[in-house]
């Protein structure tokens, strides 16, 4: 099962290590992984995606919460909220593709930021899955390059993760 | 208030933390908080001849005691030396602080001379671990140091600190106590679930009681004693937790696991509630957790890590807590309530387990001319009266000495249980020596095992450390040996040693005594010669034993509880 871990944490030297290095070393799988300071700067809010069943996901947030860096660990996928995530993606635009590209971007409402006689850059905020619908639904001979920010969420409504 | 230099620092917070004894050796790195050391004598420096035996004796010193052992080691090679000691305490939850040098701030990322990333390289191998790049921040962060190592589940701290913040100065403030608010270990239990666990235990039909070295950490070992004797049921203690009940009572089941006890592997397997206390469940205690789970029972387990929780097996009734509170509360319960378990279901219960009890499982077959080592731990264990603080390396040596010494109180037995590092026996009792100057410490051994820190019989010498070595030479590794006889056809790969060196002699060279025992009727003798003609002097007794001689019984790796391989003999 996927779940959206997020964590609050000091916003220390080492502390995103000390995160990574507890996945790799208890082999627990990351797909990706965000982390930026939140309105205090002494926090980092960090947020990881990961698989495995309900017994490796209590042991992932046991082991998290052990971490002398974390302060607070909430599985967000057990509840209501809202996921996110930007991707920027380059692509060959030329011809009549220039068009059909344009109106992919609209209906997947997102927009081009860069554009050359042949190329655009699209940039795309949804759940991961959605861009990975955008991805699929683009010619794959056009995509130049994708860089995708990972996905950070939030609890919807009262949720809150907070110190 | 007057201005400090952080070398001065940091030898002022081991004096607020009245920490009497420091394992180290010098260099570049670390020479400012040497030169601070060398103007007080509050704290007493010892100086090892490897930094691995600095942080093994730190670990024994706490171990021994309800201490946090501190190692000072230098940047780089001493860093990395340091590493082992610092996994082994950290495998065994040992409260631990090491400071280590570090090249000047400047240096730091340039490939400097001794320069290595220590905090990176410890990681994954410590509770906590802090690089100090600002002596404002330096009394803050060992106090820091000292609070995480030895509060919650225990563990080692390293505190890397550069050259450049050892000489620059601030004034000394030292906190009387300290918040953090990312880290609150949890102590007094849930009651309700409390209330659960001491139910399901009187309606307990055949209860059992597991603990480990969790009880030993947690100073519980009175209240266990107190729980378990009111309840009457038999209780096992794993290889960290022997002490924290007398092993010689009757309600002790021996040693449960890979080289357990029949009565104590059997009741683990067959009882219908396991009370699980400061344990985890471990490989070499439960074998199989499929094969343990399969076994319909109730489990409640009582631990300060909830991680520790739910791991390897699930449990029914999780409590986290600090041992001796959760223990209290549950005498506490017991005493409240009239309700006692069921006599006559305790009754039949004890008569099975007495039924495997019966069969013996530690006996073994003494040869007329060739010394068997579980003899010469009897013996040992005749000679010291039971009263000895023994410390282990690692290998059938160690499991002998667990299964045929018996220890009735905690702290007494002090060995590497979780990363089980060869080596540890000796600087062990270097820091069980330091902290109980008044009671015998030996150290059960092999020749493979000594010979992995034999360099500390100089440390030992001097400071007249008189620590009895009992060396169980079969000229074997001897555990790898088993495993080859057993699983590999008897192809005794790489696990002969050859060209051992002569140890009485070698004892000699470091100023010691040494004596060699052969033959059966001298290993009495040499034992009380050792420990009474030569009390004050470090003797290193090298028994020439069977090489044969096997531990049972066995479990195989991967194997259920109930699944032993027992002695021969039997």
């Amino acid at each position: 099962m996927r779940h959206i871990i997020s964590i609050l944490l000091e916003n220390e030297a080492g502390a995103l290590s000390r995160v990574a290095g507890l996945f790799s070393a208890r082999a627990y799988n990351i797909e990706t992984l965000t982390v930026a300071p939140t309105e205090d700067v002494s926090l980092s809010r960090l947020t990881i995606v990961t698989t495995g069943t309900d017994a490796v996901i209590e042991q992932i947030t046991k082991q998290l919460n052990k971490l002398i860096d974390v302060i607070k660990v909430v599985d967000l996928s057990e509840a209501a909220h809202i996921e996110r995530e930007l991707m920027l993606i380059k692509v060959r635009a030329t011809g009549k593709d220039r068009e059909e590209l344009k109106r992919l971007a609209d209906i997947f409402r997102g927009h081009i930021i860069d554009v050359t006689e042949s190329t655009y850059v699209i940039e795309l905020t949804a759940s991961g899955a959605k861009l990975d619908s955008f991805i699929q639904a683009i010619d794959a001979g056009l995509i130049l390059e994708t860089v995708r920010t990972g996905v950070c969420g939030i609890g919807r409504g009262e949720r809150i993760l907070k110190v | 208030m007057t201005m400090m230099t952080g070398a001065e620092i940091v030898i002022r917070c081991l004096q607020e933390e009245k920490v009497e004894y420091v394992f180290g050796y010098p260099g570049g790195a670390v020479l400012h908080i040497y030169d601070a050391l060398f103007k007080q004598d509050q704290v007493k420096h010892i100086l090892v001849r490897h930094e691995q035996a600095a942080v093994h004796a730190a670990d024994g010193l706490a171990r021994s005691s309800n201490k946090v052992g501190v190692a000072l080691v230098t940047s780089g090679p001493g860093a990395t030396n340091a590493v082992t000691g610092i996994a082994t305490a950290y495998m065994d939850s040992i409260p631990v602080v090491v400071i280590s040098g570090q090249v000047p701030n400047d240096y730091i990322g340039q490939d400097a001379f001794q320069e290595c990333d220590t905090v990176g390289i410890t990681r994954p191998c410590v509770k906590h671990n802090f690089l100090v790049n600002d002596v404002h921040k330096l009394a803050l962060t060992l106090k820091k140091a000292f609070y995480i190592a030895n509060s919650g589940r225990p563990g080692p701290v390293v505190v890397d600190i550069p050259k450049d913040v050892t000489a620059a100065k601030c004034k000394f403030e030292y906190p009387e106590s300290i918040q953090m608010r990312s880290y609150n270990p949890v102590v007094k239990g849930h009651l309700g679930q409390i209330k659960k666990a001491v139910h399901l235990l009187l309606e307990a039909k055949r209860p059992m009681i597991y603990t480990g070295g969790g009880v030993i950490l947690a100073n519980g070992a009175e209240q266990l004693t107190r729980l378990v004797r009111r309840l009457g049921f038999p209780i096992t203690n794993t290889l960290m937790g022997l002490g924290a009940y007398p092993a010689t009572d009757p309600q002790f089941l021996g040693m449960p696991g890979m080289h357990g006890t029949v009565e104590a592997n059997l009741a683990m397997q067959h009882c219908d509630v396991l009370l699980a206390i400061g344990a985890r469940f471990d490989d070499r205690v439960i074998g199989n957790p499929d094969n343990f789970a399969s076994i319909p029972r109730k489990i409640i387990h009582v631990d300060i890590d909830p991680s520790s929780i739910s791991k390897r097996v699930k449990v029914d009734v999780p409590i986290v807590g600090n041992v001796p509170d959760v223990l209290d509360e549950m005498l506490r319960l017991l005493d409240a309530g009239n309700a006692a378990p069921d006599a006559q279901a305790l009754a039949a219960w004890w008569h099975e387990i007495d039924a495997w009890r019966a069969k013996q499982c530690m006996k073994y077959t003494r040869k007329k001319n060739v010394i068997m080592p579980q003899y010469v731990i009897e013996k040992l264990y005749e000679v010291t009266a039971g009263k000895a603080i023994v410390t282990s390396d690692v290998g059938q040596h160690q499991m002998w000495a667990a299964q045929y010494y018996k220890f009735d109180e905690p702290r007494r037995w002090i060995n590497s249980g979780g990363l089980g590092t060869m080596g540890v026996g000796l600087p062990y009792a270097m820091g069980a020596a330091l902290q109980h100057p008044d009671m015998p410490i030996v150290c059960v051994t092999g020749e493979g095992s000594i010979q992995m820190c034999i360099q500390e019989l100089s440390t030992a010498k001097q400071f007249r450390l008189p620590i009895k070595i009992i060396n169980l030479n079969n000229r074997y590794l001897g555990m790898v040996r088993q495993w080859q006889e057993m699983f590999y056809g008897s192809r005794y790969s790489e696990s002969y040693m050859d060209s051992l060196p002569d140890f009485v002699r070698l004892a000699e060279a470091y100023g010691h005594v040494g004596i060699r025992v052969e033959r059966p009727e001298d290993v009495e003798p040499a034992l009380r010669k050792a420990f009474t003609d030569h009390k004050d002097d470090l003797v290193f007794i090298d028994f020439i034993t069977d090489q044969k001689a096997n531990v049972f019984p066995m479990v195989a790796a991967g194997k259920g509880l109930a699944d032993m391989i027992l002695t021969e003999d039997l």
